[in-house]
């Protein structure tokens, strides 16, 4: 259907997103006490997403050798499914981090990573966009609001540029 | 030690609407006025520039134009039971920052009060009598429809709001709200185009009985000339609207309509990137004498002047006011005191539907851009029997579809894997949703305060929420959504999905940047904070300007009367307060 | 005889009137006389800094030949013109002479100047007079040698200056001969719109048809067709000098500047005797052939068009008034020289602001995110769609102009 995560170029969005303000929460509000709060509160960890991912690869990775004697990169596609569930579940603990929370932080990274603008090292050649028909970083439509229930077929612009662009011949 | 810089005649406290209107209004009187704002000099062309501007990761994921919560956030809990906790990252709502304020990031859909709300707690009580559920601390605003009428003219002359009137000076308009109060002229521009959602919700809804009407938008539908001689662009529909900054002037902001003409007064300072400490009082508590800032240097300075004006966002009004000790703070068990009381918030409803043989292209669209009917909103239709006042404002507003977070999937749908990406692909473009924007009715529980635990980076408590969905909202919110429903299902969707609020406030999913209350506008300084000009209750040279000044949220949009109420003040201190500096009101 | 020489004499001195505004003896009009007229002449955009007192100089100007500076002439005695007599003054304008027969350089723009009558330097002298003096040094000659060494005028006057006062043509009407006498005087429109010779002088033969000025065209403000004010109405020019923005454009760069400290003050009167000046001898001009809509760079300037420029700019070129410049039929757009066309692209550009057309709206920068290539496909579709013709832009123009913006 179309190509995986990581051919997708999301190991390099989440790389770059960590190396910089997003990686350490130096926009956010990074104070204790830290508490747990209630299901209302949202997310109150006092672990910035350098910290997650850190805790979080490594807890995996102890995880698996315990379970399979293996990395968890080294399991068979099913197995690695399997892992990934237990931990979106809350099934599976890890040693220093909360799972549940290691795994939303991967999967959320993931989704950013697989939809954003091309620039930003995922989302190579706007694969995601070309997949469910987002025409990207355009900004006028007023010669299409009017084709109701037409799909537009429009070629998908990042903030890098466009094919169309490119001169032929 | 704060250093003393000499007096100036007027101090405003942020440049968002509501500092930018006061401020360009009072420079017309020939005063020296300096304008604070704690972020930076925003500006369309170096800031939203039209190649970089269409990027969800940084404006709607990493929210770049939102103060940063490092700087300044809110703690939050649902009841004095529990312990409130910092919000970390924005979820619920999204404050703005630097000149323009959230008016740069907003969705622009520009609403007026209807007659009633401004006596809606005698209106409510005369209608339904002892079926008023106790727990709702309902007030009067001490002004009427007839005083703000005016002003919101203005703000529409101002912004170019464009939309269909649905009652000019009495005569009902086709094709407009029909349940909106008189007008005395039709909006500056006409209404916007539409796309398929919002055109198929108003067939639907008119099959029904239902009056559609466009949703009055401050994304403007032409080129505009407004009332201060300031060009804007037409909206293109981009899309990347709310949470986005504005690439061609098309959105309404203090920067896009009245900061070109302010900035050119050479009686007028703005003071970017200064934070304000707090109001300093005289010792007698009855006259604020200036305030004092932090530059970007970290320095502290002192700025006396002659008139204060707060317009520093809902939150930081009520916490600059409980800073500088303005006005006794509320306690909800002892049910003493002003400031605090009252807060409220917007009770967020909607029924998503899907379909397989439709395409709603959803990607185009801006936040105003849609179709609307106002048969459930507020008091319109007769509560007798039902158990709660109340309603909402049903409307199908495509804001666009950037897909970090625009990937509607039916509930169920596996978060990963192939069937998730299936479901996603299927989903995209064949997915709407019927917004309902609901009232939100103040409580004796719901309230602000300082916190007692966390502070702000100067080392300042932070403002405390106390807030939860009263019952009387939960129960509204679940009959509204019904009725949503019943539009929802005739457009014979493959499925249908309801979601009301009928549960906690949950501080993390956004649902409306629409706060209102903690300062509240009154007749009576024993349950209001300001009177009907906006002028503190005894600190007659102290006006605190914004949505603080709801006493309760009805089912609309609150931008259009924090802007009418920040030229109703500025109009109230030019041609009285300056005349003969006092209390306007006295009892 | 007698009543013809009286009717003659009669005529000549209503034009005087008419043209010359009031005379009166009273020294309040002829100050108030005088700071109009040093408003048209524009006196503030080369001896006032931004943020500094009034005429007390210091304006760097940058001439392809180096660096000059606008003297002070706040009536200062010892850094100013305190110590110059009227004739000093009137040396200065009309010859082109500093005090003690110094030359000046060209920069000080008195080969137009020269056309300014005696009266009306009278009263800008009397107006300067009642300046703040300020006691501000300095240095005007800051040219590389050999520029600096000002005998060397001696010949450049002899090539470029011719000196004179403004005659008018009897041919012509009153508006006219004031049009003529406020461009080819005081508004020295010339200085910026006349191609200049190596030197740096004025080609007289080519007056107002264009000039380039460190990679800002300064356009062809002759009335033709295509590429000069052809396509502009009276009303579109004195709206454009009165406002800064009219249907197809809002001033930005240096014209900007002119319009906010000088002809957003002129009178009416006056902008319409510019206009019509300027339309003068308008001859339609046959359509130049535009680039072919299938040629490679059409094709790809018309995506990057559809991308980047269409949501202010409109799909078909017509912008919005006080807002987006009308691309369509624009005679900027159809200039024979890109480069103040390339200049926007790359960098942006800020409009300027009059308390008329307050907006200030900015173009913004697109040299981080267009290549050379993109840059010169969007303004070859640009310049050769929607009525308009000229000729195709290439890398390597945009290359230069990239380059030279990026060694400022």
């Amino acid at each position: 259907m179309s190509v995986s995560g990581k051919d997708a170029g999301c190991a390099v969005f989440i790389d770059r997103q960590l190396a910089g303000e997003y990686g350490t929460f130096s926009r956010l509000y990074m104070q204790g006490p830290f508490e747990k709060g209630t299901p209302m509160q949202g997310d109150q960890s006092q672990f910035v997403p350098r910290d997650r991912y850190r805790l979080g690869l490594a807890g995996l990775e102890a995880y698996c050798q315990k379970q399979f004697q293996k990395g968890f990169a080294a399991l068979a596609p099913e197995e690695q499914d399997k892992v990934l569930v237990g931990l979106e579940k809350g099934e599976i603990a890890l040693d220093g981090i909360d799972a549940k929370l290691f795994f939303q932080q991967i999967l959320g990274n993931t989704m950013e990573g697989f939809f954003a603008d091309p620039v930003y090292g995922g989302n190579r050649d706007m694969v995601s966009w070309k997949m469910i028909g987002f025409p990207g970083a355009r900004y006028d439509y007023r010669e299409y609001i009017g084709l109701h229930n037409q799909k537009l077929d429009l070629v998908p612009l990042s903030i890098i540029g466009s094919s169309a662009w490119t001169k032929k011949g | 030690m704060a250093k003393k810089l000499p007096s100036t005649d007027v101090v405003v406290v942020g440049l968002g609407w509501a500092g930018s209107i006061i401020a360009n209004e009072l420079a017309d009187e020939n005063l020296k006025i300096i304008g604070f704002e704690r972020g930076p000099w925003r500006d369309t062309a170096a800031d939203f520039n039209i190649a970089s501007a269409a990027d969800e990761l940084r404006y709607s994921r990493r929210q770049e134009l939102m103060l940063r919560t490092r700087q300044n956030t809110t703690t939050i809990r649902n009841s004095v039971t529990e312990t409130a906790l910092p919000m970390r990252a924005w979820g619920s709502f999204h404050p703005g920052n630097g000149t323009g304020g959230a008016g740069n990031h907003w969705a622009g859909i520009t609403f007026r009060f209807q007659p009633h709300e401004f006596h809606l707690a005698t209106h409510l009580k005369e209608r339904y009598g002892k079926e008023l559920s106790p727990e709702l601390t309902l007030q009067d605003w001490g002004t009427d429809w007839e005083e703000m009428e005016p002003f919101y003219t203005k703000f529409d002359r101002l912004a170019g709001v464009s939309g269909k009137a649905g009652n000019i000076k009495g005569v009902i308009q086709e094709g407009g709200n029909t349940f909106e109060g008189a007008r005395s002229e039709e909006y500056p521009n006409p209404p916007t185009k539409q796309t398929y959602a919002p055109t198929l919700f108003a067939e639907a809804a008119k099959n029904l009985g239902y009056k559609p009407f466009p949703v009055p938008s401050a994304l403007v539908s032409q080129p505009y000339v407004n009332s201060l001689g300031v060009a804007m662009g037409p909206c293109t529909y981009c899309g990347f609207c709310t949470n986005y900054g504005c690439a061609n002037y098309s959105k309404a902001s203090a920067i896009t309509t009245v900061l070109p003409v302010l900035i050119r007064k050479p009686n007028f300072t703005a003071m970017t990137n200064c934070e304000v400490l707090r109001v300093t009082m005289d010792g007698s508590g009855k006259r604020a004498t200036g305030i004092v800032y932090m530059d970007a240097n970290g320095e502290e300075w002192e700025q006396p002047a002659e008139l204060v004006v707060i317009s520093a966002f809902i939150f930081e009004n009520v916490r600059l006011m409980l800073l500088s000790g303005v006005g006794q703070p509320y306690d909800p068990v002892t049910n003493t005191g002003t400031t605090g009381r009252n807060y409220a918030y917007q009770t967020a409803n909607s029924v998503r539907m899907f379909f397989d043989d439709k395409n709603f292209n959803p990607f185009i669209g801006g936040g105003a851009i849609g179709m609307g009917i106002d048969e459930f909103n507020n008091d319109n239709f007769d509560h007798s029997g039902l158990g709660f006042v109340g309603g909402g404002s049903t409307r199908v507003t495509p804001i666009g579809a950037a897909p970090i977070d625009s990937r509607p999937l039916p509930p169920g749908t596996p978060a990963w894997g192939s069937e998730w990406k299936k479901a996603t692909v299927k989903n995209y473009a064949s997915t709407m949703s019927i917004g309902c924007e609901a009232s939100s009715y103040a409580t004796r529980t719901n309230y602000l305060s300082l916190d007692p635990t966390y502070k702000d980076p100067l080392g300042r408590p932070l403002l405390r929420i106390t807030f939860d969905f009263p019952e009387n909202d939960r129960k509204m919110a679940a009959y509204v959504t019904g009725k949503v429903g019943e539009i929802a299902k005739s457009m014979n969707p493959r499925q249908m999905v309801p979601s009301a609020q009928t549960g906690h406030w949950n501080s993390s999913p956004y649902q409306s940047s629409h706060i209102v209350g903690g300062f509240i506008m009154g007749a009576d300084p024993k349950n209001s904070s300001v009177n009907k000009y906006l002028q503190v209750w005894g600190v007659p040279n102290l006006f605190v300007v914004g949505s603080s000044a709801f006493p309760q949220n009805p089912g609309y949009n609150p931008t259009g009367t924090v802007a009418a109420l920040a030229f109703k003040a500025a109009d109230a201190i030019r041609t009285r307060y300056l005349k003969r500096p006092g209390e306007m009101i006295t009892l | 005889m007698k009543t013809l020489l009286t009717v003659c004499a009669g005529v000549i001195g209503l034009s005087f009137s008419i043209a010359h505004a009031a005379t009166g003896a009273d020294s309040y009009n002829i100050v108030e006389k005088g700071r109009y007229l040093a408003t048209v002449g524009d006196c503030t955009a080369c001896h006032t800094m931004p943020g500094k007192p009034l005429f007390s100089g210091g304006v760097i100007l940058d001439t392809p030949f180096g660096k000059l500076a606008g003297a002070n002439i706040t009536p200062d005695p010892v850094n100013g013109i305190g110590r110059w007599s009227f004739e000093d003054f009137q040396n200065a304008m009309s010859k082109g002479h500093g005090l003690d027969g110094k030359r000046l350089y060209g920069a000080m723009p008195f080969t137009a100047y020269t056309k300014v009558l005696r009266e009306d330097n009278l009263a800008i002298f009397a107006y300067l007079k009642t300046v703040d003096p300020v006691d501000n040094k300095v240095e005007t000659n800051q040219l590389p040698f050999p520029f600096n060494v000002r005998t060397s005028l001696i010949g450049w006057n002899l090539i470029n200056f011719k000196e004179g006062e403004f005659k008018a043509n009897p041919q012509k009407s009153e508006q006219w001969n004031r049009g003529a006498y406020l461009v080819e005087g005081l508004g020295h429109c010339g200085t910026c719109h006349t191609p200049k010779n190596l030197i740096g002088g004025d080609k007289n033969d080519q007056f107002l048809t264009g000039a380039n000025l460190q990679n800002w065209v300064a356009p062809n403000i002759t009335s033709t067709g295509h590429d000069g004010l052809g396509a502009w109405s009276e009303d579109d020019i004195v709206k454009y000098l009165k406002t800064g923005a009219n249907r197809f454009d809002i001033a930005s760069g240096p014209m900007a500047e002119e319009v906010e400290h000088s002809s957003q003050h002129w009178t009416d009167q006056d902008l319409m005797a510019v206009a019509v000046y300027l339309k003068d001898g308008a001859k339609p001009v046959e359509a130049a052939k535009p680039v072919a809509a299938t040629d490679a760079s059409m094709v790809a300037g018309k995506a990057i068009y559809a991308d980047r420029c269409s949501a202010c700019h409109t799909p078909n070129g017509e912008g919005a008034p006080n807002l987006f410049p009308k691309l369509a039929m624009a005679p900027l757009i159809n200039s024979n020289d890109p480069s103040s066309l390339i200049r926007v692209v790359l960098a942006g550009s800020r409009a300027g602001a009059t308390d008329a057309a307050p907006t200030a709206p900015a173009m913004p920068a697109f040299g981080w995110n267009l290549s050379d290539d993109n840059v010169a496909d969007v303004l070859t579709y640009v310049r050769n769609t929607w009525g308009n013709a000229a000729p195709a832009v290439s890398s390597a123009s945009v290359k230069d102009v990239r380059e030279a913006l990026r060694a400022k």
